[in-house]
């Protein structure tokens, strides 16, 4: 019967136009819906464990899952800021220990994240070259960050300007790498991190220029009235803080005031969670939310069309089969002579029908493999994609 | 040798042009070991028939057809394929190659089908048939890449391909012209001469008839069968 399955499979090379069309059609039909119901589900392994391994988040009140993708996975889609102040207050009770996030800017296509350096302890991230951030205007950059851009310790990142054409908008920031995280197969991999006061100094809220009650910086004075000095346009602002400028880099304002765009909070048990989740409950300005119950209420919906676009594959297979089975029966109407010689010589009907079979077995086989292989490339780069899709 | 013996077949409504009562019979026939027999007779005499029955791909309803002491009407459908394949050799007048293999895996397929053998042995036998009609150099073409003699040639190769003691041939050359009917008649006389096998061919061409050792007419052979005559 080798012979049967030898023939098979030299009809199928020598049409291998028509072969390849059958495969691929078999192919799509069986990887659509395993890799439409293996993406879905990773994706939700995924966004749950991240959401589950996040206790509570506190933001500005407006979309709950704007709030909780920017803080989770710093999508750009922004949530309204919060003034750091409530943080402040929400520490001094000490229910919890409360993480600053300020993801609002981007560098070379990578998020920057103002944080502290308890948010590295909270994900559990370590250094894998360089050392932690130890000054203003130092950085740590994710995994992917550093592969993709080839950058390591001691190279520098610039903040990307949010408008090109306003002259009077936020300058870009060259900031120093100190540091390589070790990759999570998380959102972390793809974002820069920053103390928070450098995500302001970015924003612009702080900043760094000669000092104007110098004499060298006369050229740079506009008027002098007691102790308030105006610069005039030529003064020059650092774009980079360095060991010589650090010193001159200044905020103007209180830091109370300046903006977060959420905080992580980590409260030590369900006890300390309960209570300010009741704190917060009434609050007009502030949310609480718990990102694994917000994420929930959208995989439901995601599960639903997932449900609804299987049903549609389904009914598409069942017309591919219907198809291909028309398609296998008027070949061998075709190949009626064929198999009359093969008779003829001596092969009996069951070798025909081993031929037949087998080149059926090595359409379907070759599909299921190619299927199986595109399933697991698909399961691969799932997370990948994902990640992509939600820092978009 | 072939030896028929009281034969009688009918075709019952078999193939659309077959009236249900067209049939034959043969009250005694014989073909010697080795010899090279032209099978001549008007369209519609059985020449076409009486192959299937020698070939068992047709069903006598009653008589003894034997071959090479092989009595072919006792067997079932699984010996006939294999009494078939070791000891039929049939060359066709469509040529009848599978357009998907090559020259040399057309001249390989009995094999493809029986098994028997080594392969290598196998695959030596079809080469050395191939070099034997002049086709050396065509192992790797693909039958709709040669000339209609040159498939002829590439057919009788594989009705050899196993030595069998039987060689039928139907109409071998009506597709081809003057001279490839003379090489391709030719060459199954000779390769019958060769391997000592009975060569039954059927011809409408009265000029091959002085290639064979003797000619037989259908009509002195077989009677048709009559089915108003047996009421």
């Amino acid at each position: 019967m080798t012979g049967a399955m030898f023939l098979g499979w030299r009809y199928l090379a020598h049409h291998r136009f028509k072969s390849s069309i059958l495969i691929a059609s078999i192919t799509l039909m069986l990887f659509l819906p395993a890799a439409t119901r293996l993406l879905v589900e990773d994706s939700a392994t995924a966004l749950t464990s991240r959401a589950d391994q996040t206790p509570l988040v506190l933001g500005a009140r407006g979309s709950e899952l704007e709030l909780v993708l920017n803080t989770l996975y710093f999508h750009a889609e922004l949530p309204a800021e919060i003034e750091y102040r409530t943080l402040v207050s929400a520490q001094s009770r000490g229910l919890a220990n409360f993480i600053p996030i300020h993801s609002k800017f981007q560098a070379q296509g990578a998020p920057i994240v103002g944080t502290s350096l308890d948010y590295f302890e909270f994900r559990a991230l370590k250094i894998a070259s360089g050392r932690q951030i130890g000054l203003l205007g130092e950085c740590v950059i994710g995994a992917n960050v550093a592969t993709r851009l080839g950058l390591g310790p001691g190279d520098s990142i610039i903040s990307s300007p949010e408008t090109v054409f306003d002259i009077a908008g936020v300058y870009p920031l060259k900031m120093t790498i100190a540091g390589v995280l070790e990759a999570t197969g998380t959102a972390d991999d793809a974002a820069v991190f920053v103390d928070v006061r450098t995500s302001w100094i970015i924003q612009g809220l702080g900043h760094g220029h000669a000092d104007l009650a110098r004499p060298q910086a006369g050229a740079a004075v506009l008027s002098r009235r007691d102790d308030i000095v105006t610069a005039n346009a030529s003064l020059t602002q650092y774009a980079e803080i360095t060991r010589d400028n650090i010193s001159a880099f200044h905020f103007h304002g209180s830091a109370e005031s300046f903006p977060l765009t959420s905080v992580i909070v980590v409260p030590p048990d369900q006890k300390n969670a309960t209570l300010l989740r009741g704190r917060f409950q009434d609050n007009e300005l502030l949310q609480l939310v718990v990102p694994g119950t917000v994420l929930d209420d959208l995989l439901e919906t995601v599960f639903a069309v997932q449900n609804y676009v299987i049903l549609g594959l389904a009914i598409l297979s069942f017309a591919t089969i219907a198809v291909i089975t028309l398609v296998f029966l008027l070949s061998q109407q075709l190949r009626k002579g064929e198999f009359q010689t093969l008779l003829r010589i001596g092969a009996s009907r069951s070798y025909v029908s081993v031929l037949i079979a087998s080149e059926i077995g090595f359409v379907f086989l070759i599909s299921a493999l190619l299927a199986a292989g595109l399933t697991v490339a698909t399961r691969y780069y799932a997370m990948q994609v994902l990640q992509t899709f939600l820092t978009l | 040798m072939i030896n028929i013996k009281e034969l009688t077949f009918r075709y019952r409504g078999r193939g659309p042009n077959l009236s249900s009562s067209f049939g034959m019979c043969v009250a005694e026939f014989t073909v010697p070991l080795g010899a090279s027999t032209a099978l001549v007779g008007p369209s519609g005499s059985g020449k076409t028939t009486l192959l299937g029955l020698i070939a068992g791909t047709l069903r006598a309803d009653s008589g003894s057809i034997h071959v090479n002491d092989q009595a072919i009407t006792d067997f079932n459908d699984g010996e006939l394929g294999r009494y078939r394949i070791r000891n039929v050799g049939q060359v066709f007048q469509a040529f009848e190659l599978l357009g998907y293999l090559t020259v040399i895996e057309n001249i390989l397929l009995p094999w493809y089908i029986s098994g028997d053998g080594r392969k290598f042995d196998i695959r030596k036998r079809a080469a050395d048939l191939l070099r034997s009609v002049g086709l050396d150099s065509k192992q790797s073409a693909m039958p709709g890449e040669l000339s209609q003699g040159e498939q002829q040639r590439v057919a009788v190769c594989r009705a050899m391909l196993n030595n069998p003691p039987v060689l039928l041939a139907d109409e071998p050359t009506g597709n081809l012209d003057r001279e490839n009917k003379q090489n391709v008649v030719d060459l199954l006389v000779e390769q019958a001469k060769r391997n000592n096998s009975t060569l039954l061919m059927v011809t409408h061409d009265e000029s091959l008839l002085d290639k064979f050792d003797s000619v037989l007419d259908m009509r002195q052979v077989a009677v048709p069968y009559d089915a108003e005559s047996q009421r």
